[in-house]
């Protein structure tokens, strides 16, 4: 039974290797060899704005553009600086031109190009009709920066933690080695203080998931704080990817939750004249909980990315008053921005443990037998 | 820097298609590490945790069972050494004893020896003693004879004869002894 497991595994692995390693290439092939724009990134950042061209822009403007541009998404990638921009596949699809995909180089090097009725707005992240008068939606699913990157590292995620898994099969009845010593002290860590302690004798159920997401929000983080390929997307700090996990923490919740958890939020051990009051604040709660985690996720790695991009700022706003003031602030701004990618590691960690610490927590409550409750009614 | 913080919103605008590829990448991350990730990966720790739990129950047990057998040998010892002061002791009585028996039956043997040799001496006496009464009436009533058929003849050679007879008789006793 469990040899039979051994070699499926090890056969899927290398199909999936090959696998993955087409559809990257297909990728780089198929939308076109990189665009070489080496400009200034001050005129960049004007060229950029798009919709108001103004001739020069206050210093402050321009990098809050060039902040919001580096935590947004991007419908293409600039796999290193500026220099190597990555153009990307735009998929829309609406109601009466339906399907369409296309390149995003067809947007322009910097993105101000109108292209089929359609522009960029929210610094590259958004496509919306060039004649704002038009109401139909456009329903965009394309590869964006973030998409591509979420791809890759969930890639990466999935050929490190599987090798790992096929270490134990290899090396059976041995002691741990290398890498697996990693993963292992931190599963063995999660499962034994974390989901033990907080779901209870259930938590085998849940402990995939939870490993799941702790690994893929670590992951993530840490692949965020790399500035170029195959980093530089700040995929955990996006909304949309906090929500994912929320939503599917949500679900679990929901789906899994027992009687005591249901007659805790409609029946309330309380006088049925407060229940009018108490319900509503009870299912609050439970819409709240996956949106707080969604958003602490998300503000707290954003902040981050904002806050050391901040700091390299201070050197073009004390630069743009007197060239030798902003010379003389650079080795702060750089020694500020050190330590704050140093914070921003520790963050990494320390969100992704919190995300899958609440989440245990919730899931706890959710499925929790409540014994000392039914001893108090006695 | 205002601008910042006015279009901040625009990052909590979560866009359709971001969620639609996280949906489906994160479904199956989830589904291809929970099959080939954490399925053989928790499967091992605990079969490695109950080894380890197994093996230091068994080391447990193994020093408890030594324990045991320690205690067991050391009585085994102790019982043995008993023993052999008890069949040292047995050996030593039963050493004495046979001595003692050697002696007394040798005493006795040798007593028995000593009667009969003294019964046979005895006997011997007694034997010779006869012997010699026979002898002496022999003689005596040879001198008699003799004495009488010279009585009849002289006197003097009468006394003569006496005591040539008495001599003769003496000297034969002297060298019959």
């Amino acid at each position: 039974m469990r040899k039979t497991q051994i070699v499926d595994t090890k056969r899927f692995s290398g199909s999936f290797g090959t696998l993955g390693t087409a559809i990257l290439l297909l990728f780089f092939a198929f939308f076109t060899s990189a665009a070489i724009a080496s400009e200034h990134s001050g005129e960049e950042t004007v060229h950029k704005t798009g919709d108001h061209h103004t001739e020069k822009e206050p210093i402050g403007a321009q990098l809050s553009e060039m902040i919001l541009g580096h935590v947004s998404d991007n419908h293409s990638w600039d796999v290193f600086g500026h220099a190597v921009i990555l153009p990307l596949p735009v998929i829309v699809y609406n109601e009466t031109e339906g399907l369409k995909i296309f390149s995003s180089s067809n947007f322009g090097p910097h993105g101000h190009k109108t292209y089929e009725g359609m522009k960029l707005v929210d610094y590259g992240a958004k496509i919306v009709w060039a004649d704002g008068s038009r109401a139909d939606k456009i329903w965009n699913f394309s590869i964006t920066k973030n998409t591509l990157n979420l791809l890759i590292g969930s890639f990466l995620i999935c050929v490190l933690l599987i090798t790992v898994a096929r270490k134990y099969a290899k090396n059976r009845g041995k002691a741990p080695s290398g890498f697996q010593n990693l993963v292992e002290s931190l599963v063995i860590f999660l499962r034994d203080d974390i989901f033990k302690t907080s779901i209870g004798p259930k938590y085998r159920k849940f402990t995939p998931l939870l490993l799941t997401i702790f690994f893929f929000i670590f992951f993530m983080n840490l692949l965020g704080q790399i500035p170029f390929f195959p980093g530089g997307a700040n995929v955990t700090g996006n909304v949309a990817v906090t929500g994912v996990l929320a939503l599917i923490v949500f679900i679990y919740v929901t789906v899994n939750g027992n009687k005591h958890y249901w007659k805790h939020i409609f029946m309330p051990d309380a006088p049925i004249g407060l229940w009018p009051m108490l319900i509503p604040i009870e299912l609050f709660g439970v819409i709240l909980k996956p949106i707080v985690l969604m958003l602490r996720l998300f503000a707290n790695i954003t902040a981050g990315h904002i806050i050391i991009l901040g700091f390299f700022s201070l050197i073009f706003i004390f630069g743009g008053m007197q060239e030798w003031i902003g010379y003389a602030v650079s080795p702060a701004s750089l020694g500020f921005g050190i330590f704050m990618s140093f914070m921003e590691l520790l963050v990494a960690f320390l969100q992704a443990f919190v995300f899958t610490l609440l989440s245990a927590l919730y899931i706890g409550m959710a499925v929790e037998e409540h014994e000392h409750h039914e001893l108090e009614n006695h | 820097m205002n601008r910042l913080l006015i279009e901040l919103p625009s990052l909590v605008n979560p866009s359709e298609g971001l969620i639609f590829w996280m949906t489906l990448t994160f479904l199956t991350v989830l589904f291809l590490l929970k099959k080939f990730a954490w399925k053989p990966m928790l499967s091992f720790l605990e079969e490695r945790e109950k080894n380890i739990e197994e093996s230091l129950q068994q080391a447990e047990n193994a020093k408890a069972e030594m324990a045991q057998l320690k205690g067991e040998n050391e009585a085994l010892l102790a019982e043995a050494r008993a023993e052999k002061d008890i069949i040292l002791k047995e050996a030593r009585k039963m050493k004495d004893s046979i001595i003692s028996d050697a002696k007394t039956s040798a005493d006795t043997e040798a007593k028995k020896l000593i009667d009969r040799a003294t019964q046979e001496i005895d006997k011997q006496k007694v034997a010779a003693i006869e012997e010699l009464k026979k002898e002496v009436a022999g003689y005596s009533v040879s001198i008699a004879e003799k004495l009488v058929r010279h009585e009849l003849k002289e006197t003097d050679a009468q006394k003569a004869l006496i005591d040539q007879q008495l001599k003769q008789m003496t000297a034969g006793n002297s060298a019959n002894a």
